[in-house]
């Protein structure tokens, strides 16, 4: 790269460190216009650390930021903003119960007492016509997909005359068709001349938006490289420091008896609108059906009505051979149902309670834990220590509350209960989601040991290739409808995500 | 054409009370603070009102004073719920009970010596209505007149709440931190600062409400003058759907029907006092429950979603 040209970016020895860890260790970074930057790294990398120090949210402890060639004094967010420095949050911030127009306005320093709605709204409109960002500005947030929200993250910004914007995982929660949507924005920003930095863990991104990348590890940069330059593989290598398999061994598929049958389930959602729709099929004991379909579809719902913390309006569920429609939740446990929940705080896990008392949650009834209504707190600390051993549960002892540790232990947690009370079916909603390679593996791994020991796996997951990796069948759901159910060897991922966003084979073709 | 007229006189006259507690508290809910307090500020603010009154025979100070009352108590309540994250329900209560305590006690420390230091029974100045002779003499018109300041100042305040609430940018920032603090803060909206705020003015309207009792409605201090009036205002307030605009539905229909029982009253009918006493509390009730029923129903439910929940920027 040439030196002459000024950089938009740069930061310059960049180091921030937290109670016990060094989150970014001397990191140089540099960013020209018109460019994008992806910063790949697996979960504590120290992407979004160092990203949080360029929009002013962290003090680093050394280094300095230029912007434009000249030095930058970043201490708050609106300092930032003054550089033209915007960023996409993974958690939007957004007002759920206001307006689009509301939500821009809400950001906005100099509008007067009374805002000019009316100007603003004519901005809002050129703005996403001019960067094909289609969204309705009287909307409320709340009423909008979760890509139509990120468009209104991204016009705030743009409203704002940001020059430099940083998206932090922007198409964790987008449909195929809404990140390649993305990627013309992003195209047409970087034709305004304006630049922006990626963040990411995934490869198709990388290669899809960027025109360089860089990868961090462990808080420092191992690798930069013009994309164009490298391949998905060895920017996989560089990011973990190991090859990485990109394929998950497992038995050939040959499936038992149902175990699970839904037919004809409709259920509310919590606002009381319909949130399943006449929705049917069989789980066969060993067998991975994967359920596909963009976050709020569903899913929730589903594996609520399986587990039995939501009633069905309509059809019948059975388990086994029993009818188990509306059913209480223990009624359920008792046919060997297990339940990884997608929400693992409040569902999954009690934070102020030890690590033994979490994992002896599904047993404690009866023996060998319990002697009549008496709990024998020395076999449930015996059987914890064993399950710490066995899942490799990274805890002080088994007397820590969970809510001290780490997200992928928790879920490790979480995993091992759930693994000694599945008997029929594993239910399991986004169960790798947030967790680092590593954990990810180990969770994918015991779900596929669960079904090569006969087990019935529903596999609720956002990440299509995770999906088609582990899967034996996969579902597709949208507004609460089973769109297509296909085989994972000969399905199409085109055709799935064409489905997740709504579009039947018939409107595609 | 009297009769309907007498009645929508005092139906305002008994909604004003209400109507201006009911905006102060929606104010306070609206930046995710929920003050039950309000039965308890009502009668402070009644009490001193009164008192000041009484000794300095200024409307204008006793007003002044009841706000400053209302403004003290509801900064106890801020600074217990915002600054300590206090559990907003408790810190509420212990005013309420605070509040109905202690003023039942000044009544009767606060009194000249001449009425062995008791309040009660005595009579200060009023505040009175305003209209002129000639305007009296319209029917039902006049009702709407023939007023006091206060209940003017609402005839202000309802349509002015709204606007602010709705079309300001500070009425903006207000609903975004009653319903999204994290987002609000991010915004650079002083989370904190904005829930003392709020917290104070809306205790100072409520308090202002409890003095429209002991100046206007029901001259004079006796003990729990409000009757309970501060959780009609708590139930109107989720009646109303934090909506300023609608806060003057519920205050006229439980005023309404006390003109009406009052009306019965002095008829001499043969339905016990006590049972006519509770028809204002039961028919506002029973109303607030169905209509609230029937939202919940039709929409989604219009509370700050942050409501009763204390805010603390998370630090890595």
């Amino acid at each position: 790269m040439s030196e002459t040209v000024i950089p938009k970016v740069e930061m310059r020895g960049i180091s921030k460190s937290f109670p016990g860890v060094l989150a970014n260790d001397c990191v140089d970074l540099m960013l020209h216009r018109s460019e994008v930057l992806a910063l790949l790294g697996e979960n504590g990398a120290g992407k979004s650390t160092l990203m949080n120090v360029l929009c002013g949210l962290y003090r680093p402890d050394k280094g300095e930021i230029y912007i434009n060639g000249s030095y930058a004094d970043i201490h708050s967010p609106r300092d930032a903003q003054k550089y033209g420095i915007g960023m996409v949050h993974q958690n939007f911030k957004l007002v759920d119960s206001m307006s689009v127009l509301e939500n821009i306005i809400l950001g906005l320093k100099d509008e007067p007492f009374i805002p000019d709605f009316k100007r603003v709204r004519q901005r809002l409109v050129d703005l996403a016509a001019q960067y094909h960002l289609k969204v309705d500005p009287n909307a409320n947030i709340w009423q909008l997909s979760v890509g139509e929200q990120q468009r209104v993250e991204i016009l705030k910004l743009l409203y704002r005359n940001a020059e430099i914007l940083i998206l932090d995982e922007p198409t964790a929660v987008l449909t195929p068709q809404e990140s390649h949507e993305l990627s013309r924005v992003v195209h047409a920003m970087k034709q305004e001349g304006k630049s922006a930095v990626f963040i990411t863990h995934k490869m198709e991104e990388v290669m899809e938006f960027s025109d360089r990348v860089m990868v961090l590890r462990k808080g420092k940069v191992v690798a930069e490289a013009r994309t164009a330059d490298t391949t998905p593989k060895e920017l996989a290598r560089m990011m973990v420091g190991r090859e990485v398999l990109f394929q998950i061994e497992k038995k050939p598929f040959c499936p038992g008896e149902v175990v699970l049958e839904l037919s004809n389930i409709d259920a509310l959602g919590d606002r009381g609108l319909l949130a399943l729709n006449n929705v049917s099929f069989q789980l066969r004991a060993g067998e991975i059906l994967g359920i596909a379909g963009v976050a709020g579809n569903g899913q929730r719902e589903l594996a609520e009505v399986v587990t039995g913390l939501r009633r069905s309006t309509k059809g019948a569920l059975r388990i086994g051979n029993k009818d188990m429609t509306n059913k209480s939740p223990l009624e359920i446990i008792r046919q060997g149902v297990a339940h990884i929940p997608q929400d693992r705080s409040s569902v999954g896990a009690v934070g102020d309670l030890s690590v033994a008392s979490n994992l002896a949650m599904k047993q404690y009834r009866s023996r060998p834990l319990a002697a009549g209504i008496f709990l024998l707190p020395k076999r449930i600390v015996d059987l914890a220590r064993a399950l710490i051993e066995k899942f490799h549960i990274a805890t002080p002892s088994p007397q820590t509350q969970v809510k001290f540790l780490s997200g992928g232990n928790v879920q490790k947690t979480i995993l091992a209960r759930e693994i000694g009370a599945a008997r029929t079916v594993m239910v399991a909603v986004y169960p790798s989601r947030g967790l680092d390679v590593g954990a990810t593996e180990t969770v994918r791994r015991q779900l596929i040991n669960q079904r090569d020991g006969g087990l019935g796996v529903l596999f609720f997951s956002e990440d299509l290739d995770e999906l088609l990796q582990v899967s034996d069948r996969i579902a597709v759901l949208f507004e609460g409808r089973i769109m297509g159910i296909f085989d994972a060897d000969k399905a199409d991922i085109e055709q799935i995500g064409m489905l997740m966003a709504g579009m039947s084979k018939e409107a595609t073709a | 054409m009297d009769f309907l007229t007498s009645i929508l006189t005092i139906t305002i006259r008994a909604g004003t009370s209400l109507t201006i507690a009911t905006i102060g508290e929606i104010l306070t809910e609206r930046s995710g603070i929920l003050n039950l307090g309000v039965e308890g500020i009502m009668l402070m603010g009644a009490l001193s009102a009164f008192t000041a009154v009484f000794y300095s025979h200024s409307i204008a100070i006793g007003l002044l004073v009841a706000i400053g009352v209302g403004g003290l108590l509801a900064l106890l309540h801020a600074f217990l719920t915002t600054t300590m994250r206090a559990n907003q329900v408790v810190s509420g209560l212990s005013i309420t009970l605070f509040g109905t305590g202690f003023s039942s006690f000044l009544g009767q420390r606060l009194g000249p010596v001449a009425n062995n230091f008791r309040l009660v029974g005595l009579r200060a100045e009023r505040i009175v209505p305003l209209a002129p002779e000639w305007v009296k003499q319209i029917p039902i018109i006049s009702a709407f007149f023939n007023q006091d300041i206060i209940t003017y100042l609402v005839y202000i305040l309802l349509p002015l709440a709204w606007f602010f609430l709705y079309k300001t940018r500070p009425g903006l920032w207000l609903r975004s931190v009653g319903e999204d603090p994290q987002t609000a803060d991010a915004m650079g909206i002083d989370v904190t600062k904005t829930r003392y705020l709020y917290t104070i003015l809306g205790g100072m309207m409520i308090a202002l409400g409890g003095a429209h009792l002991s100046l206007s409605y029901t001259p004079g201090w006796s003990e729990n003058i409000t009757g309970g009036r501060g959780w009609i205002v708590i139930a109107l307030v989720i009646f109303s759907m934090w909506n300023p605009a609608r806060a003057v539905w519920g205050a006229l229909l439980f005023g309404g029907i006390n003109a009406v029982q009052f009306r019965l009253q002095a008829s001499g009918t043969s339905i016990p006092a006590n049972f006519l006493n509770m028809m204002p509390y039961i028919g506002t009730i029973i109303v607030l429950v169905v209509m609230t029923w029937w939202e919940a129903l039709s929409k989604k439910v219009g509370a700050p979603a942050a409501l009763g929940t204390s805010y603390m920027r998370e630090d890595k």
